[in-house]
């Protein structure tokens, strides 16, 4: 095994025209995984301060992925791996270990060197140096709890990735990016008037939604970086779903301006536009697939909606979704393989996936108030809209149906979370 | 003060006939104007109507008053729907007929249809749903005469419940089309 040491400067995502909401999350974790690695996490050395804060957040991501168990330190706290007695930590049983320090830099930057230990083996599975601008002190945690994830499961980390939803306070609609944990949210628009449907670019750098601002649903871009908006569809009764197509060169969009709502293409700035559903129906919430070649939505031509799949170039439509309640909100997994959609039966909404070629429906929730999922970018975990407390909450299901969150923020109702790109 | 008056007791005896028989309300109005055959003439009748109202006119004010009259059936404006249904109910067909014979009577009234659904359903499907239940009253408007440059439909689909409950009585209030003047 290859060890190197590098710079890893985490990306900082300057929002403009936002502001940066103060706010407590509660994280309710239930279940937990087959297999957890039991890991140590040592406090780095260096300032006591930062070294809290990236400690909690590193241990927060783990946790919270249902994949691993933490192991007290017993009050032993090495810094470098010299000082690392393995048979403690054995004894203490734990299989991988944590340690480095944190120190602020003279350039208004805070840097961390940690070492992921393997502790069976007594070897040195990662040492790396991770820094970021002092205001972007959680992302250093994320960072580092990504490549441990990383290294210990085999799959990417989604830690430093970000959601977009809507948080309604009252007659108030916000719509907010924030950090997968909830933390670090960041308003990219608040009004008075509904907001629908945010959908992230491939790379992260627009959000395409649904505001009633003009009085009837109209689809906008927007540029996370500048905060400049353009009109993508402002067509008679409703313009609404924005979908990207995988290399963010034209969105998938439903538009009522010839008739009952049809699915149409159309590139960023709006132009291009041309219908690509013919029924007679509801056709609505596109979503490409992961190759960009096949779109799944949500049709009510058979009688009742269900989820249908078409080439985009045109094509045989198929139906996805067969027996019992009602279907929505259909989303390819990453790998393709599948998807993740809103079922509704017996008076309850359920989170559940299929996969193309079992066509076997699974059910990954309990059922309640359970809306609109959407996948982390490496597939292991869904986001979606559900209530708790009386109030609209985001919550996450591991894909394997295993490990539950729910995520309560401060106040408000959380609604539409679409979980955004790497970063 | 005294053609107040006078305008109110026709008033109230229009809504004493409108609620004995709701269809001929409709039709009242226009019996006294030559109707479908001049309808460019009917336009600036109307507009002038408030003018002249002290020398003359009952029937113009009886009119204006008809759709804030309680008692016309104009002063219903809703219609509802059964679950994942869009089609304008037959016990809802008399009312939009209604609004429809008002709407092409007075050519420069605006409609604002908008649709609503109960919560069942995803937001996007239901404002789809929403769409197309505005957009059902929208042609029976103009089949009845209205022009569409009258009317603008739109939909909330789920969003702005009149109803909270996650019960049938809030539902069914929910799955309806507002006719809003």
């Amino acid at each position: 095994m290859l060890l190197r040491a590098f710079q890893s400067v985490v990306g900082i995502l300057f929002l403009a025209h936002v502001s940066v909401v103060s706010a407590e999350m509660t994280i309710e974790i239930i279940g937990a995984g087959e297999n957890q690695v039991p890991v140590a996490i040592v406090p780095f050395g260096g300032d006591g301060k930062l070294a809290q804060a990236i400690k909690d957040v590193m241990v927060g991501d783990l946790l919270r992925s249902g994949l691993f168990r933490t192991v007290g330190s017993g009050g032993i706290s090495p810094h470098v791996p010299a000082e690392v007695s393995y048979p403690d930590w054995q004894a203490r049983g734990a299989e991988a270990l944590v340690i480095g320090t944190v120190a602020a830099k003279a350039n208004g930057r805070t840097e961390a060197r940690f070492q992921l230990l393997d502790v069976v083996k007594q070897t040195k599975l990662i040492d790396l140096a991770v820094s970021a601008d002092d205001i972007q002190m959680r992302a250093i945690g994320h960072r580092i709890a990504d490549l441990v994830y990383e290294k210990l499961t085999g799959d990417k980390g989604v830690f430093n990735t970000r959601i977009a939803y809507v948080n309604r306070i009252g007659q108030k609609y916000n719509l907010i990016v924030a950090d997968c944990d909830g933390y670090n949210e960041q308003i990219v628009l608040s009004q008075n008037d509904l907001i629908m449907s945010p959908a992230w670019s491939p790379d992260g750098s627009h959000l395409a939604y649904v505001s009633f601002e003009t009085g009837h649903a109209v689809v906008y871009v927007q540029s996370l970086y500048t905060g400049q908006r353009k009109v993508l569809a402002d067509f008679e009764g409703s313009n609404s779903a924005p979908a990207w197509s995988p290399d963010g060169k034209q969105l998938a969009v439903v538009l009522t301006r010839d008739g009952s709502s049809q699915i149409y293409l159309a590139r960023p700035d709006g132009s291009g536009i041309r219908r690509i559903t013919f029924s007679d129906g509801i056709d609505t919430e596109p979503n490409f697939s992961p190759d960009g070649q096949y779109l799944l939505f949500t049709s009510d031509r058979g009688g009742s909606p269900q989820i249908y799949r078409m080439p985009v170039k045109g094509g045989m439509e198929q139906r996805m979704t067969f027996g019992e309640g009602n279907n929505f909100s259909p989303r390819h997994s990453p790998d393709g393989k599948g998807f993740v959609y809103t079922h509704f039966s017996s008076g309850k909404f359920f989170i559940a996936t299929q996969d193309f070629k079992t066509e076997q429906m699974e059910i990954l929730t309990e059922g309640g108030w359970e809306k609109k999922p959407s996948y982390a970018p490496n597939g292991k975990l869904i986001m979606f809209a559900s209530e708790g407390r009386g109030r609209g909450i985001l919550a996450t299901v591991s894909s394997d149906g295993r490990v539950k969150q729910r995520i309560f923020s401060q106040s408000g109702d959380a609604r539409e979370p679409v979980w955004g790109p790497y970063p | 003060m005294k053609k107040l008056v006078i305008s109110v007791v026709l008033v109230s005896l229009l809504a004493a006939c409108a609620s004995e028989k709701p269809k001929e309300t409709v039709s009242t109005p226009k019996a006294d104007e030559p109707v479908a055959a001049a309808p460019v003439a009917e336009t600036p009748a109307a507009v002038a109507a408030p003018e002249v109202a002290e020398t003359a006119a009952p029937a113009a004010v009886a009119e204006i008053d008809q759709l804030n009259d309680s008692s016309s059936i104009l002063s219903k404006r809703s219609t509802y729907y059964p679950f994942d249904v869009s089609a304008v109910q037959e016990t809802d067909k008399p009312l939009v007929q209604a609004h429809a014979k008002y709407l092409s009577e007075h050519p420069e009234r605006n409609v604002r249809l908008e649709g609503n659904c109960d919560e069942r359903g995803s937001n996007e499907y239901n404002l789809a749903l929403g769409q197309r239940r505005a957009d059902g009253v929208k042609k029976m408007l103009i089949l009845g005469g209205t022009k569409a440059s009258q009317i603008k439909s739109v939909s909330y689909g789920e969003e702005k419940p009149k109803a909270t409950g996650h019960n049938e009585d809030s539902w069914k209030q929910n799955r309806r089309t507002d006719i809003v003047y």
